[in-house]
């Protein structure tokens, strides 16, 4: 076939990318070739638009054993064990088929976790939708919704590993571009971590797990394109995922670690077959030599294009020692699963891929791995915003304080997401000290005394108004999250999900989010060690709000932490960090905004990254000390939402404060850099908010039944706990129940 | 002396119910892989939790067929103790070494969550340590756990005491918030909720072990 300027085109390849092509092979590429490098040098899978601005992020620290380059990240735990984490987006997959697409979105980041000797012991999903009501596409986006729910329920909970906790966060902007970006976590000792690193030239190359289908043929360059009506045609490209085999793939693949007859292994992904042997290829400086006859396939006729392009699921590529590949074809066979000799390691460096007899390509795989494009794509113009900076002239003061309370924690973002959780197991293993719906999560490793806590977080709408403040504030509340449980931030990954980048104005927004991840997780010394970029999140030429979404974990000694929910009647409630300031500019980014005024402007709240992490160092020597009977940080929906989400033992509080802002700013302001804590020794804290030198007024005392918050003598919000509960458990069920159909 | 925890390929909980029992309470736990079909040396057999075979078809209904199902069938008929947890109930089930069935959950999806449970019988193998009455907090974690048998067997399950766990809060929609029943012989337990999660100060509750413990300690010589 010849290769024509259509036929490039439709490979989602530039004119100057094809000369790259022809000059680095010396040649004209065949039609198979082309193929393969329209998926290496895809956006998805070359990083291509945010590969240089990727490197100012801070990827080393005390605790990194590995670094960004590898299936996913490392970090020591001590006692000889490490933990192996990262997060991946499957976006476009989610919208075009809601179930599938989430689904394979948890078995493609489980495999990056085990494929590193690691077994998975949490995932957690940072998920967002359109609106579930009141908009003109909320029937499709509850669709979504529960597609993408049940997707990960049915793939997590057949796996075996626990979901242990997320957010679910709605905007309009997503209505047609939803988010799922899936984090796993995975254990295992430190002299057992298996890399992808071909080497030893004659070692077999060796295909294991299912057979290769035709399925997800060129989801790599489908996740690189803006979507449009057509892109609901492309739902063949979606792959198709079958837990139980991964299951029988981790437990084979952790077996067969074992024998030390395996040299090098990882996962195939996106772009399938080729990514894994060219990685594998050039991570150790060899070449790679293919039989394409030899691959398990599971329907005839396929050629060598749709072999190599093909993204079947639960497939693994390895490289065993020369004459031991009979005790990996054991393990395997025991499991039940294919494993068969497909390749050998060569000592050219190239990947050689045959069919029928014929040499299908030949392209050197430093070329497709390491040559692949880099842009420093304009961005020196303002990051695109439509909203005003300035508040309108007059923020109507609230009607009915009571009634807003009830709005926010009955809005889709606020509310009790229980129905979503109890879908999934977040209890197999028997490690999870604290699942779902609390600040952070925490499941122990068995193994040692310690545990780990982990948080996910991001905020659209912050991001949107100014990107890098709302990246430094998405890394700070993940890190409060941890210090709330306890845990000392020692880690990250992120999932950058961003419009067009071609677009200098969407450029912007994704550089700037990077340097304001950059500075906050240096600050906070938590390292990132990987994760996943995600670009032309846009529908129709609509973008979606900048998304940076950040996953931080933290190291904390086995024990169980101080819970969110009151514990006892009479005890002081104080709000570490203080009262905090909130500005009518800040205002226009909170929840408040969004839910009650239905606006948005201005900027996201202020941050000082240096009292911030004095908060967190004072609320971890508190609870050390045991001084505090719970604890539960402030975020969206400012301190009455916070205070709300405290209530759910028929426990309330009486709360005084003594400000001078506007009830509506006190009450649903969201200053970071605050930490609700109960305690029956309010003057031990208070000495150790003074040795921290933050703020820690006393605001209240907790009591039964009902939550009062005044200011001075003058009352702002009473209601019955009753009342506040059943606002924020029914609404999500309510929502999704009497619209179901 | 020991309890062999079978592993079906897709099993979940094997690791669990095999730690709760070697870890927590010092007992005894080996692993029985699916293919074998000689369960000598063992004292009592645990079928746990998780998706055998993928619980294609029907849950449980793969696994059944197992090589190790029919030494698990003659296990019971010569009187040992076997406990099926969740998908174990289900394989149980299906093997027809319990009577009814297990439907899919009334609210049509997947529930983990904690439930209260009722002891209904001290007089089992599994319960001796519990007193009637006894209030579990014990989780669940399935999406077919609907308890459903025709009213005759309703009635015999109840006429021979042999119901062991009610709901209080029934979640799947089970015929009289049955969440465990017995063996006419007494010593095939299936129950849906999950004693090994409950077998931690650190997983928020014990109350699992007094089932495990009751196992242990009907065959004494069990205990290292």
């Amino acid at each position: 076939m010849t290769i024509t300027p259509e036929l490039i085109e439709q490979h989602q390849l530039t004119p100057t990318e094809y000369q790259k092509i022809v000059s680095l092979l010396g040649r004209e590429p065949s039609y198979t070739e082309l193929g393969v490098f329209s998926v290496m040098w895809s956006e998805h899978c070359s990083y291509k638009s945010s590969r240089i601005h990727l490197k100012k992020l801070p990827t080393t620290g005390k605790y990194v054993v590995q670094g960004p380059g590898e299936n996913a990240g490392i970090i020591g735990i001590g006692d000889g064990w490490v933990v192996a984490f990262k997060i991946e987006s499957h976006n476009h997959p989610s919208y075009i088929e809601p179930f599938q697409g989430a689904a394979t979105g948890v078995g493609g980041i489980l495999r990056d976790i085990f494929t590193m000797g690691a077994r998975p012991i949490a995932v957690m999903d940072s998920l967002r939708f359109g609106p579930p009501v009141d908009s003109p596409r909320a029937d499709r986006n509850r669709r979504i919704l529960t597609g993408v729910v049940s997707g990960i329920a049915h793939y997590g909970n057949c796996f075996g590993v626990p979901t242990v906790g997320g957010e679910c966060v709605f905007e309009e902007c997503y209505s047609a571009n939803p988010l799922v970006n899936v984090f796993a976590l995975g254990v295992c000792k430190q002299d057992e971590i298996f890399y992808a690193r071909a080497s030893g030239i004659g070692n077999p190359v060796i295909y294991v797990g299912a057979k290769t289908g035709r399925d997800g043929i060129h989801g790599a360059s489908m996740a690189s394109a803006e979507f449009t009506e057509e892109s609901k045609q492309k739902r063949p490209n979606v792959q198709v995922g079958d837990p139980f085999l991964e299951k029988l793939l981790l437990e084979a693949c952790i077996e067969a670690m074992k024998t030390g007859a395996i040299v090098a292994i990882q996962d195939m992904g996106a772009a399938g077959l080729t990514s894994s042997s060219c990685e594998m290829g050039s991570r150790g400086g060899v070449g790679i030599d293919i039989d394409l006859d030899k691959v398990p396939q599971r329907e005839s006729g396929m050629t060598a294009y749709e072999m190599l392009l093909s993204e079947s699921q639960e497939r693994m590529l390895l490289v065993a020692e020369k004459g031991r590949e009979g005790e990996v074809f054991q393990v395997f066979r025991k499991w039940g699963l294919d494993a068969v000799t497909i390749g050998v390691v060569t000592a050219d460096g190239l990947l050689r891929i045959r069919h029928h007899g014929a040499l299908m390509a030949e392209i050197p795989n430093a070329a497709l791995a390491d040559e692949a494009p880099r842009y420093d794509r304009p961005h020196n113009v303002k990051s695109h915003r439509r909203a005003p900076m300035d508040p309108p002239a007059h923020i109507p003061a609230s009607e009915t304080l009571n009634g807003d309370l009830l709005k926010l924690v009955s809005s889709p973002d606020l509310c009790s997401k229980r129905l979503i959780w109890e879908q999934y197991d977040y209890m197999v293993r028997t490690n999870t000290l604290v699942g779902p719906g609390s600040d952070a999560a925490v499941v122990r490793v068995k193994e040692t005394g310690t545990s780990i806590a982990m948080s996910l977080d991001g905020n659209g709408r912050y991001c949107y108004l100014d990107p890098r403040e709302g990246a430094k504030l998405a890394v700070a509340e993940c890190c409060r999250n941890l210090a709330t449980t306890g845990a000392v931030p020692v880690a990250a990954t992120n999932n950058l999900n961003f419009g067009n980048p071609e677009r200098p104005e969407i450029m912007a927004q994704l550089v700037e989010a990077i340097e304001g991840i950059a500075e906050a997780c240096a600050f906070f010394e938590a390292p990132i060690t990987g994760g996943n970029v995600s670009l032309y999140n846009e529908t129709l030429g609509e973008g979606i709000y900048p998304t940076p979404v950040l996953g931080i974990i933290g190291l904390m000694k086995t024990a169980l932490p101080a819970p969110v929910a009151f514990q006892s009647e009479g005890a002081d409630v104080l709000l570490l960090g203080g009262l905090g300031e909130h500005s009518a500019v800040g205002f226009g980014s909170s929840e408040y905004a969004k839910v009650v005024l239905n606006q948005l402007w201005g900027l996201p709240p202020r941050l000082d990254m240096t009292y911030e992490k004095r908060v967190h160092d004072c609320v971890r020597e508190i609870l050390a000390q045991g001084l505090a009977e719970s604890a539960h940080d402030l975020s969206d929906g400012g301190l009455a939402v916070a205070l709300s989400e405290c209530c759910t033992r028929q426990l309330g509080a009486l709360i005084t404060l003594n400000s001078g802002e506007r009830a509506e700013f006190a009450l649903y302001g969201e200053a970071p850099s605050r930490i609700l804590v109960t305690t029956r020794q309010p003057e031990r804290i208070h000495e150790l908010a003074l040795r921290f030198d933050v703020d820690c007024p006393r605001v209240g005392v907790t009591m039964k039944e009902r939550l009062q918050i005044g200011c001075g003598s003058t009352t702002w919000i009473d209601m019955t706990i009753a009342d506040l509960k059943r606002s924020f458990e029914t609404a999500l069920p309510e929502v999704l129940h009497t619209h179901a159909g | 002396m020991k309890v062999g925890v079978v592993v079906f390929p897709g099993s979940n909980c094997d690791h669990d119910a095999w730690y709760a029992i070697n870890e927590n309470l010092h007992g005894r736990a080996e692993y029985v892989w699916h293919d074998s079909t000689n369960l000598a040396g063992f004292d009592a057999i645990v079928l746990p939790g998780g998706f055998s075979y993928g619980d294609y078809l029907r849950c449980g209904a793969i696994a059944r067929f197992s090589p190790v199902m029919s030494a698990v069938r003659k296990f019971a008929a010569d009187g040992g103790l076997v406990a099926g947890f969740c998908n174990g109930f289900q394989i149980l089930v299906e093997a027809g070494m319990l009577p009814g069935a297990l439907l899919r959950n009334t609210c049509l999806t997947y529930v983990c969550r904690e439930v209260r449970l009722r002891t209904e019988t001290a007089d089992s193998p599994f319960t001796s340590k519990l007193r009637k009455g006894q209030i579990l907090r014990i989780p669940i974690g399935h999406g077919e756990g609907r308890y459903f048998a025709d009213e005759g067997i309703l009635d015999e399950l109840e006429a021979e005491d042999r119901v062991v766990f009610r709901y209080l809060d029934n979640p799947n929609g089970s015929l009289r918030d049955i969440a465990g029943i017995l063996s006419r012989e007494r010593n095939v337990l299936g129950m849906m909720p999950h004693p090994e999660r409950a077998s931690d100060p650190l997983m928020g509750s014990t109350d699992g072990l007094g089932i495990l413990e009751s196992m242990l300690s009907a065959v004494p010589a069990l205990t290292r």
